[in-house]
């Protein structure tokens, strides 16, 4: 019979792919140590180059899934997965309960972008409260005369300005919104801070990650919004300065978010549960932030869990070029120190140290 | 009592096949059932903490945990209702002229195009939507429309191309293949004698259209209505990239807005907190209400212009 023949050949078909993927998954299985991680996008590029390199030269496998901050934290909790990642700290007494530490893996910083014709990259200046009245829709105009004041010398256009913000919830939001949140007493008691706040309905749109913000501020005439730092270089935007704490205007630079790191009181804050927003120092970029790696305390595992550790060690002392033309900013020496003396005390493998 | 319409025949292949069918049925009934199960449980803790208070109030504040879908499902549907508006309208008329007005090897070539269109994946909608579309809006259609009624209140805001006004325009595009593919089928399925009767009684082209092929195809245009309804309501990605995503219900067609879907794909992957995930769970639970309501809808009305049709 024609159709008994190809059941036959289908349930052959069957078995045959069965089989070969069983084999396939059973070889990768016992070749090597693989450490599993997961959580924020925004350092996955960063992370992804370094366990390359780092699986070049070790032979050990970093498998690291960029599924959001949130997820990086579900899934640490859950025990899915060896580390996790966060672009928002964790409060002190939260990594208490669940036996978790976290410490600071690399800094990025967030940049406000505008398109305004006419008006060149790096030449508009605003200050923190100019800032935060556009996001609360008190100036709405690119002529007001809050903004000609602070640049007296740039033509602004009488044209509408529309405020882009994150449709997603995201660590970077959560970096913004705490910038706005302390230097802005209305936006805190208004709007807060988080990964996705109610912001304030104003003339605004929302784009999904970063490369959705960037996209709607390079196509609305008039749009202002804020992405990664290597975002908006990548994609050319057009950046403001900013005021910091110290009156300066500064401009994004891995110098400037370097020094909002350096200039940090990493020594008072418990748990390295620190925003680098609105830092201290003359140079300092008012919106820098740092990714954290979530591990638990108490490792299962020694071998993993000291792989883990060795990876985030090389990645701290040889992983800095990388991640400068990647356009991140490498953790001062000082703060990698401190990091590394945490893991000597606080993480622990059936009462030993893991890390010596 | 038996599931089969006939005595099986000799041959032991059907009875294998027929079991096969069964069980393969009886699979599509179990996994709705276990999907809307597995909703309802996950979405009570929002439902126990909002009620149905949910539904018509316009909060969205993931910091205060305080949540109303209002936004979200006015989105949903006022979206998909200007996708209809303008998808229907236009495939019956572009139906019409494949099946009745033009030449044959020119309707085979736009049928060809209108098949592809059905097939081209919804994300490429959305980005063409976003990159040349929006600003295509915000430069020529939003100007105009302000121009011609800025009073209405329809209109207010700055011409920025997103919103939902655009986002309503791709759905209609996105849908307007199938309904079109669906009623040029059921157009030519009309018999010609009943169409030649009637032109033989001196009927115009338009009368004819109008009494007889629309007439006897309207059970068609309904369920390829419903068809386009139901593509429109869940359309996800190609919504997010042009609607603004933002969680407010405004006059204004040129405002950002919201719907269920697009919430539902921006926001699950950062909803960290049980009642947040829990509160996202019910949207599509209520999501999962309004197509299942929508199809009930449809069937009745199918029903209702059947008997009509009967009656005649």
């Amino acid at each position: 019979m024609k159709t008994q023949s190809i059941l036959k050949t289908l349930l052959l078909a069957f078995i045959l792919t069965f089989t070969i993927t069983a084999c396939s998954s059973e070889e990768s299985a016992s070749k090597s140590v693989t450490i599993n991680g997961a959580g924020a996008t925004f350092p996955y590029p960063i992370y992804g180059q370094w366990a390359h390199k780092y699986e070049k030269l070790t032979r050990i496998k970093l498998n690291y899934q960029s599924i959001g901050s949130g997820g990086g934290i579900a899934q640490i909790k859950a025990r899915t997965v060896d580390f996790g990642a966060s672009d928002a700290p964790m409060k002190a007494e939260e990594l208490e309960k669940f036996g978790l530490m976290q410490f600071p893996m690399v800094i990025g910083g967030v940049v406000p972008v505008v398109n305004l014709e006419g008006i060149e990259t790096g030449k508009l200046k605003l200050t923190a409260q100019n800032l935060t009245d556009i996001y609360l829709g008190k100036i709405t105009k690119w002529n007001d005369a809050a903004i000609k004041s602070t640049n007296p010398d740039l033509n602004l256009p009488n044209l509408d300005i529309t405020s882009v913000h994150r449709a997603d919830g995201s660590g970077t939001t959560w970096i913004f919104t705490n910038y706005l949140a302390k230097i802005s007493p209305e936006w805190k008691e208004k709007v807060g801070f988080g990964k996705a706040p109610a912001w304030p309905k104003t003339n605004a749109v929302a784009g999904k990650g970063n490369e959705g913000v960037a996209v709607f501020v390079k196509k609305i005439n008039g749009g202002i919004g804020y992405v990664e730092y290597a975002y908006a270089l990548q994609n050319k935007m057009n950046y403001v300065l900013l005021q910091n704490r110290a009156g300066n205007f500064v401009a994004p630079t891995i110098e400037s978010f370097q020094a909002a790191a350096a200039n940090a009181d990493w020594e008072n804050a418990p748990g390295y549960y620190l925003v680098l927003t609105n830092q201290p120092g003359q140079q300092s970029w008012p919106i820098t932030g740092a990714s954290f790696i979530l591990m638990y305390k108490k490792q299962t595992d020694v071998q993993i869990a000291r792989q883990a550790l060795s990876f985030f060690d090389w990645s701290y002392k040889h992983g800095q070029d990388l991640a400068v033309k990647l356009h991140y900013v490498p953790m001062p020496e000082s703060l990698v120190k401190m990091v590394e003396n945490s893991w000597k005390n606080e993480i622990k493998a059936g009462g030993s140290a893991v890390w010596e | 009592m038996t599931f089969f319409k006939e005595t099986s025949t000799q041959n032991p292949v059907d009875t294998v096949f027929k079991t096969i069918t069964i069980v393969g049925a009886g699979i599509v009934l179990a996994i709705m059932a276990a999907l809307f199960i597995q909703l309802v449980m996950s979405a009570t803790l929002s439902i126990k903490t909002f009620g149905f208070k949910f539904l018509i109030t316009n909060v969205w504040d993931p910091i205060r945990q305080e949540f109303g879908a209002a936004g979200s499902i006015y989105g949903t549907l006022l979206s998909t209702f200007i996708a209809m508006l303008l998808a229907v309208p236009l495939s019956i008329l572009i139906a019409l002229f494949l099946v009745e007005l033009s030449n044959p090897v020119f309707s085979k070539w736009i049928s060809v195009g209108i098949e592809l269109l059905a097939a081209v994946p919804s994300i490429i909608y959305g980005m063409w939507g976003l990159f040349v579309f929006a600003p295509f809006m915000a430069g020529y259609i939003q100007p105009f429309l302000k121009s011609s009624f800025g009073n209405s209140g329809l209109f207010d805001g700055p011409p920025i191309g997103i919103g939902m006004l655009t986002a309503g325009i791709i759905l209609a595009f996105m849908i307007l293949p199938f309904i079109t593919a669906v009623v040029r089928d059921v157009f030519s399925m009309v018999p010609s004698v009943v169409k030649e009767s009637a032109y033989g009684m001196g009927s115009t082209t338009w009368e004819v259209t109008q009494k007889v092929t629309i007439r006897y195809g309207i059970q068609g245009i309904i369920g390829a209505a419903f068809l386009g309804l139901g593509r429109a309501i869940g359309e996800t990605m190609a919504v997010t990239f042009v609607i603004g995503n933002a969680h407010r219900i405004s006059a204004s067609l040129f405002a950002p807005a919201n719907s269920i879907t697009a919430t539902l794909a921006n926001e699950f992957t950062e909803a960290s907190e049980p009642l947040y995930l829990s509160v996202l769970i019910e949207l599509g639970l209520v999501l999962f209400a309004i197509t299942f309501i929508i199809q009930v809808i449809s069937q009745l009305w199918l029903r209702k212009v059947k008997k009509s049709m009967g009656a005649q």
